[in-house]
């Protein structure tokens, strides 16, 4: 990695980690949907820097996207700032936080170096992939016949999970017209 | 009512349109480059969720109905059902795109068909329960109200 891309890096979870913090410690629940919003744009920049398109442009779409606008959804049914905690140090969360985080640190000294061609993820099944998609498929997006393709299955499986989602949200908060008659205006939001 | 949201409601006018057709862009662009059903589907249904938070859930709800999205979301996941059995009706396994059209050996054409199918799949699935997701939360309240942006 040269050094112009690693301070890219360094810069990019700079700004992750002040981000973070920031949601922490603030109490406004707006800022913080925002926040989050930003914080998912970053980190699908720095997929983009570890060539990871696809998760990079899923993790925009859906973090940045998505999740920001039904978070906002969810914050006008709620009040718009948390309850602000006593300030207390709780040692057990503290000390489980501690050690998974060094657990964590200890385990990155045995990952592959980035873009390792020998490291497992790219050696056996993957390198079989990138092999053999382009004579048996025809697609060039590796990727897409991976995952439509090879692993139909699976993805048949992840729609139903989101199809499951949805029909458990219709269910809990209103199925037909509880949810439609609010938004033609004939009745207005409960207030906290 | 919303008259000092002028700058928001020009820009979105002009910009939902364009997100809209991102994308179908990136769902049918996905065999070439990133993106996909997926990310398609969440795409369109922020068209529409943005639609929504800039005109009034009631305007969006007219546009697009509540009740077809649930079926757009449950059409979905049928039509990636279907594929399935469509390719085992022709003698192939369940998903087994090479039996979806009759070809020579080494063609493509199933493949891209069951691929292009089961993607468009996934996008109505996405697209109709976020938007059901969404409309669930949403329709609960009757505006933003201006002290909330």
């Amino acid at each position: 990695m040269d050094t112009g891309t690693a301070l890219v890096n360094v810069a990019l979870l700079a700004m992750l980690f002040v981000i973070a913090t920031a949601i922490i410690r603030l109490r406004s629940l707006f800022a913080i949907a925002m926040l989050s919003g930003a914080y998912s744009l970053l980190s699908a920049t720095w997929f983009v820097l570890l060539d990871a398109v696809d998760v990079a442009f899923t993790e925009a779409a859906v973090g940045a996207g998505i999740s920001t606008a039904l978070m906002l959804g969810a914050m006008l049914l709620t009040s718009r700032n948390a309850k602000v905690e006593r300030r207390l140090v709780d040692v057990a969360a503290l000390v489980v936080c501690t050690v998974t985080a060094v657990m964590l640190i200890y385990a990155t000294i045995d990952l592959p170096a980035l873009g390792d061609a020998s490291s497992p993820a790219n050696a056996y099944v993957g390198a079989l992939y990138l092999e053999r998609v382009e004579a048996e498929t025809g697609v060039p997006n590796v990727v897409t016949a991976v995952l439509a393709s090879y692993r139909g299955f699976d993805t048949l499986g992840e729609t139903a999970v989101i199809f499951t989602a949805g029909i458990a949200v219709a269910l809990l908060l209103g199925f037909g017209e509880r949810s439609m008659s609010a938004g033609k205006g004939g009745r207005k939001g409960r207030r906290p | 009512m919303t008259d000092h949201h002028v700058i928001l409601r020009v820009v979105s006018k002009f910009l939902i349109p364009v997100i809209a057709f991102f994308a179908f862009y990136v769902q049918f662009h996905g065999d070439y480059g990133p993106g996909g059903g997926f990310q398609a589907g969440v795409i369109f249904a922020v068209a529409v969720i943005l639609h929504a938070l800039i005109f009034g859930v009631a305007e969006a709800l007219e546009a697009v109905p509540a009740g077809f999205v649930r079926g757009l979301a449950s059409f979905g996941v049928l039509l990636y059902a279907g594929v399935g059995i469509w390719a085992m009706l022709n003698g192939g396994d369940y998903l087994d795109y090479d039996y979806l059209v009759r070809e020579e050996p080494g063609g493509h054409a199933g493949q891209h068909l069951g691929i292009l199918l089961v993607e468009l799949g996934v996008l109505f699935t996405v697209a109709g329960s976020m938007l059901g997701i969404f409309y669930a939360f949403a329709g609960r309240v009757a505006d933003i109200r201006d002290e909330d942006w």
